[in-house]
């Protein structure tokens, strides 16, 4: 199966400043892939790249197969619904969906229809006076009638009611189990993934910090708890990810393939939650090497 | 029919929250042979979550021959958890409710009572194996 979304060294520059850099990904089809990290750190610049609406400075970027927004047929394949779920707050709702059908030639015109009945509100109405709820609903209509292969949603939930969100993203996950689709959603809240991903990409001061499916990852993290000590005599199996020491107590999160054997560790389970801030708090520089040189940089590799 | 819910602080995931909830249904009689389970769609609309979480899920039950999924028509209940242990369900648990009541009655707070629990059943492990 194509990629999603595929990219080789792929960097974004304004004037000096790198939005995204060195990015090297590979996000399947037919998943849902949640984007995670906090604000600044290019997750609308990857994903305005995936859209075609930026051009890579350095690198290639692949969607569904093609460079990003190249003909109609490219267009075709990917929504993008972009930060704040924008609509034209002038026009109707009936405005939306005619534009909707002008523009797109897969348009699914039932689809729009059922899915703003369903929100039960007038056609007439002009979306300026939408709810932020119902706005991103119908953003979220307007993207899947289009039909497309892909979904980018960009921090789709951030500005909804903890209620306005759920709703939103039961209908997403619903569309995910219609229809064939491939989702890229970001969010700098990870707790409103959790649920709906089963990818997971996080991006750190530009650049990818981990990448991989989310069962993968919950069953190599564990936290380990124990009386303190230094990770020197960490086996060499086990990566360190994040240590925290009181004078008495050592916390690490480690990464491993095989099981913790040392009896002294209470070992527990970590929410994907923890597992991506712990990769977050990780300083950059960490990246290059750790002072102590046996338990090595944690491995970012992307998971297959 | 059953309804899934999923804990989004117990720390275990997702998928294997619907595979315990399916096998605890079955292993009290809620759900029998033929029963059908709820479908993706469904579960997916009211837990708003990943469809292939789901799918996992009803995968693993299929692999442990407890479900079988029927293209189209959805997955169904072949093979029950409940043995004859069933009947015995009900004096074990009010077995327990007296317990219950006594432990409260001796002091001991909810916590103590589980950890109570878990180390007899531990105990009681080790004394089989």
């Amino acid at each position: 199966m194509t990629a999603a979304i595929a990219t080789d060294a792929l960097g974004k520059r304004y004037r000096r400043r790198w939005a995204l850099s060195d990015c090297t990904l590979d996000i399947p089809a037919g998943r849902v892939t949640g984007l995670v990290g906090q604000n600044g750190a290019g997750k609308s610049t990857l994903l305005n790249l995936a859209a075609g609406l930026l051009r890579p400075t350095t690198g290639t970027i692949e969607v569904c197969g093609g460079r990003p927004a190249t003909d109609a047929a490219q267009l075709a394949k990917v929504g993008f619904v972009a930060q704040d779920t924008p609509t034209y707050a002038g026009l109707s709702i009936r405005d939306h969906l005619r534009l909707g059908a002008r523009l797109n030639p897969g348009w699914d015109e039932s689809l729009a229809a059922s899915r703003v009945e369903r929100l039960g509100l007038d056609p007439g109405q002009k979306t300026g006076r939408l709810s932020g709820g119902q706005r991103a609903q119908l953003a979220l209509a307007l993207g899947l009638a289009k039909r497309p292969e892909l979904l980018i949603l960009d921090e789709p939930v951030a500005s909804l009611d903890p209620f306005a969100r759920r709703e939103f993203l039961q209908v997403l996950m619903e569309a995910v189990a219609e229809q064939e689709l491939s989702v890229v959603l970001s969010s700098h809240v990870v707790s409103d993934l959790e649920r709906v991903c089963d990818h997971v990409v996080v991006l750190v001061d530009s650049q990818v910090r981990l990448a991989g499916e989310v069962e993968a990852l919950l069953d190599t993290h564990h936290r380990l708890t124990g009386p303190r000590r230094t990770t020197r005599e960490m086996p060499r199996d086990q990566q360190v990810v994040s240590e925290r020491h009181t004078d008495r107590q050592t916390t690490l999160v480690v990464r491993t393939e095989g099981p913790v054997l040392d009896p002294s560790w209470t070992v527990t389970q970590l929410g994907l939650e923890d597992l991506v801030l712990s990769y977050m708090e990780l300083p950059t520089s960490d990246l290059t090497g750790r002072g102590d040189g046996t338990t090595g940089a944690p491995s970012l590799e992307v998971l297959k | 029919m059953i309804e899934f819910s999923l804990d989004g602080r117990s720390g275990v995931s997702p998928y294997l929250q619907v595979v315990h909830q399916v096998r605890q249904a079955l292993r009290l009689g809620l759900l029998r042979e033929g029963d059908q389970l709820p479908t993706v769609k469904d579960v997916v609309a009211t837990l708003a979550i990943n469809p292939n979480t789901v799918l996992k899920a009803y995968r693993e039950l299929e692999r442990d021959g407890l479900v079988t999924a029927r293209p189209g028509v959805g997955t169904f209940v072949t093979r029950t958890l409940a043995d004859d242990s069933l009947a015995a369900h009900e004096p074990l648990r009010r077995e327990l409710q007296r317990w219950l009541v006594k432990a409260r009655a001796a002091g001991v707070d909810d916590e103590s009572i589980e950890a109570l629990f878990r180390s007899a059943f531990r105990g009681g492990q080790r004394g089989v194996a």
